[in-house]
């Protein structure tokens, strides 16, 4: 079995992947490695082929694969080593990765620092328990995507989108472009799960329903789908009892969240935050595991790549400077705990930095608030925050005097 | 065969594990066997939605069919699965009393499983139960302890069977819906299917559900098939460790109750509900049996949460109101085997329902004479199961096993390609032999690149790649077809 060995070695070749790859070098790394299963970089971007990437970072409003081809030209520029169509299949936590493809069949990697950007994956209806039959023209919105965008195919005709995050809305308007109907998107929730500008550019300008605290109930059919019911839901989520309406499609779509993709993580013992479903970090994007570091979204889901990539150039810089023996050791560590009306935040650990950028996804919508770190002791008012729009705040703690804590709590307060 | 008559000794009506058993059983034989399966595949029908547990025997009352084929097939899965090279594994049961008081029915069903011929019988009653089982509820009162109990792949098996019967000269039609046997007389039957017709001297009738509507073609009209539903949940792969052993509830009138069975993949699964239902397609899985599983699995085992749930199905056991299997020759026709009301412990008796039914034709006057080239080995390679070192030499041997189609399961292109070769044509067929998409992602990121296999291995179109066959179809059609057509 061939083995080899690398400074960095980097599992995903997304945005989270390429932009720590390219940070990892420019900070001095050695051998920079990128190990991705697809058979071109870029990871999910490169399905992504409508526009609103980039507004951050590059002050242009990109398309998914620009976006990601700007950073795959400074991968092949910078003479990164890539392994495409490669199958990361265990790693450990002394950072030694097993793989294959079918080149180069099974071989080792003996990394002195990994950075883990394996991104996340689709929730399935099978996690929700849809009550009903298994028949074709059940799909997560993500691989409608791919059959519409990559693969030139429709999925259906008569289309009912369970969820209204992001990939569901983009599959709306992309879905009613290539002559699908979309009958409703439905949301349990009393809000829309994604982005505010998306239900109006993807939605609205299409005429397209947004039903929201309703819930698919049931689905119906004999081979394929013919029928979905949707119910009315309460505060709790529970379906209410003579509100059922049936929806004729012949396709139900799911966008209903994400999940971190960490099982190779686990195999490598890296604790998890079982609110972000991803690996706690530090402010470097150390996970728990001395010189395994992550980013993007397989620490949490992101809503902006743009926020990936700032992520992916930390762990990059981070993981270079441990191949070298740079990276300072923590001098204390302060525990980021969740406080009041917050979801998920990382980092949840924190040691010495001036300015840490905390992203932080809300619980519940709500107007005329303060985030607040600690006692009292940082603030920053807001407002506005909820769930759709991830907060991401630059806590400047080098101003304050933070010697003798161990753990502060992050939280969302009302302005009185 | 397409509008075309087909002659054939033995005529096996109904591809499910009952069906491809006979069929392997017959093709030790110098006979002509044929086989017909209405669905895309073999194993599509009331067996891809079967526990997979192995029944010890205890259960079923003494001098009942169901008793005596359970524990004549329980002994014979080790040899069958070694040969056709199915996952199987003596996991061992447990039932458990939650009360004191019901220690007599474990004693009762001890007595009737010893009665039976079940080896190995223990009531346990001390603190070992917590070592056997430590996530089991600490209201366990006592268990009985059933060694022979054993968990399988009831597709996994039924394909493997269906393989061999083949490698060994039957012939399997699929997607052939027997319509009506038209010409019923002693010497020779006449069968009418959606392709053709076949003439057969003798006729098997292992339809499941629909065996009662395959008499009544036959004129025997008084055999009734009630579909039972029973609803299933998988648990990820990652709550395995949860249980050792099979774990039964004591019994319940209509059924063996929800069970936690660690299956032979390594997922749990919790359930089957039991509900009798009318209509034959019903294959909806239900809030209320959902509600209803859970509280039960619970009870046993706390930890058990719906988070941890993958995948859920539901299936319909082809129930019979005497409540014992009926394996017999017609009293109509003669050469006319009736196999009817194969619930469980079906899969577990199926092996020795095929060789009762192999004497039947027998005593019916089939001449059965042994083939000298029987082939009674079938293997399959899990490129997930082997070591590093073998799966290395595996990819170098062949490029396309270092290409994982599937990640959550760590499917091959190899694999996919082979389980095509070897009969699957659907994406069911093929998560069934390869178990791609079938892990925590649901085909998530497989199904395109699987389905792009199939579609180029049968030479078909991608938009006529079905999910399990007719009008199952995952593509509508090519982007843009419906604006074309507005104008």
């Amino acid at each position: 079995m061939k083995e080899e060995k690398v400074d960095v070695a980097i599992i995903g070749g997304g945005p989270a992947g390429l932009a720590a790859a390219l940070s990892a070098k420019r900070v001095g790394a050695g051998k920079v490695l990128i190990l991705d299963r697809n058979k071109e970089l870029g990871g999910i971007l490169f399905q992504c082929i409508h526009n609103g990437f980039g507004l951050h970072r590059f002050k242009e409003d990109l398309t998914g694969p620009e976006y990601a081809q700007r950073f795959i030209d400074e991968v092949k520029e910078m003479k990164i080593e890539v392994k495409l169509e490669t199958m990361v299949m265990e790693i450990n936590s002394s950072r030694e990765i097993l793989a294959t493809n079918h080149k180069e069949g099974i071989f080792r990697v003996k990394a002195t620092s990994l950075v883990l950007a394996m991104g996340c994956r689709e929730r399935t209806r099978e996690m929700l328990s849809i009550p009903g039959v298994r028949l074709a023209g059940i799909l997560t919105a993500g691989v409608a995507q791919q059959w519409v965008n990559l693969e030139g195919y429709l999925p259906g005709k008569e289309v009912v989108i369970l969820g209204s995050g992001d990939i569901g809305l983009i599959m709306a308007r992309r879905l009613t472009l290539e002559g699908a109907e979309v009958k409703a998107v439905v949301e349990m929730m009393p809000y829309p799960g994604g982005l505010i500008r998306n239900v109006v550019q993807c939605l609205q300008d299409f005429d397209i329903p947004l039903l929201l605290e309703r819930t698919v109930t049931f689905i119906y059919g004999r081979n394929r789908v013919e029928a979905v019911t949707v119910a009315k839901v309460d505060a709790k989520g529970e379906s209410i009892p003579g509100t059922e309406k049936v929806i004729p499609c012949d396709t139900l779509l799911l966008s209903v969240g994400l999940i971190p993709e960490n099982e190779l993580s686990s195999l490598a013992r890296i604790e998890i935050d079982s609110s972000t479903g991803g690996p706690v970090i530090d402010e470097r994007m150390q996970t728990s595991v001395d010189g395994i570091f992550a980013c993007g979204n397989v620490v949490q889901v992101h809503d902006l790549v743009d926020y990936v990539s700032q992520q992916g150039e930390i762990a990059g810089k981070s993981a270079a400077l441990y191949a070298l023996g740079k990276l300072k050791p923590a001098k204390r560590i302060i525990k980021l705990k969740r406080g009041r009306n917050i979801r998920f935040l990382t980092p949840q650990r924190i040691s010495d930095q001036e300015k840490v950028t905390l992203f932080i996804r809300v619980a519940n919508p709500e107007q005329k608030v303060k985030l607040r770190v600690g006692e009292g002791i940082i603030e920053q008012t807001k407002p506005l925050v909820r769930p759709n729009q991830m907060v991401v705040w630059t806590v400047p703690f080098g101003d304050f005097k933070l010697s003798d804590l161990r753990e502060m709590e992050v939280s969302v307060i009302r302005e009185k | 065969m397409q509008n075309t008559i087909e002659k054939t000794d033995v005529l096996i009506i109904g591809g499910g594990v009952v069906g491809t058993a006979i069929a392997r059983s017959l093709s030790k034989y110098k006979l002509n066997v044929a086989l017909v399966e209405k669905e895309a595949e073999v194993g599509f029908g009331t067996t891809k939605a079967n526990s997979g547990v192995i029944h010890a025997g205890f259960h079923d009352q003494p001098g009942t069919f169901k008793a005596k084929l359970c524990i004549a097939g329980n002994a014979m899965f080790d040899q069958v699965c070694e040969e056709l090279d199915v996952p199987f594994k003596r996991c061992g049961g447990l039932l458990i009393a939650l009360e004191d008081r019901k220690l007599q029915v474990l004693e009762e069903l001890k007595a009737q499983g010893e009665a039976n011929g079940v080896r190995g019988l223990k009531i346990i009653k001390d603190n070992s139960l917590f070592q056997m089982e430590p996530n089991l509820t600490r209201q366990a009162k006592a268990a009985l302890y059933a060694p022979t109990v054993g968990v399988i792949s009831p597709y996994e098996l039924t394909i493997a069977l269906a393989e061999n019967a083949q490698q060994n000269g039957v012939r399997i039609f699929l997607d052939t819906k027997v319509k009506n046997i038209t010409s019923v007389d002693e010497e020779l039957k006449c069968v009418e299917t959606m392709r053709g017709f076949i003439l057969a001297d003798y006729v098997i009738n292992a339809a499941g559900l629909f065996a009662d509507e395959t008499a009544r073609m036959a004129g025997e009209a008084n055999l009734m098939v009630v579909p039972r539903k029973g609803e299933e949940y998988i648990l990820d792969k990652k709550r395995a460790g949860l249980v050792k052993h099979v774990i039964f509830p004591l019994p319940q009138e209509e059924s063996k109750g929800i069970l936690i069975i660690p299956t032979v993949d390594g997922n749990l699964m919790i359930g089957p509900t039991a509900e009798v239902i009318e209509d034959k397609f019903d294959l909806s899985t239900t809030a209320q049996g959902l509600r209803i599983i859970l509280e039960e699995a619970k009870r046993l085992i706390p930890q058990i949460t719906a988070k941890d749930i993958i995948a859920s199905f539901a299936g319909l056991r082809a129930t019979n109101e005497n409540g014992d299997f009926i394996i017999e020759p017609s009293r109509k026709v003669k050469g006319f085997i009736n196999i009817v009301g194969i619930d469980s412990p079906g899969l577990t008796a199926a092996p020795a329902i095929a060789e009762m039914v192999v004497d039947t034709l027998g005593q019916e006057g089939i001449k059965l004479a042994l083939k000298e080239d029987y082939q009674p080995s079938r293997r399959w390679i899990r490129f997930r199961e082997l070591s590093a070192e073998q799966k290395d030499e595996l990819v170098k041997k062949d490029k396309r096993y270092g290409n994982i189609v599937c990640r959550c399961e760590t499917v091959t292109e190899k694999e996919i390609i082979e389980a095509i070769r070897r009969g699957a044509r659907t994406l069911d067929g093929l998560k069934f032999r390869t178990r791609a998409g079938m892990g925590r992602c649901q085909g998530g990121f497989c199904t395109p690149k699987v389905m792009k296999i199939l579609a180029k291995e049968l030479n078909i179109p991608l938009e006529e790649v079905t999910k399990r066959g007719d009008k199952s179809n995952i593509l509508w059609g090519k982007s843009k077809q419906l604006l074309k057509k507005e104008k």
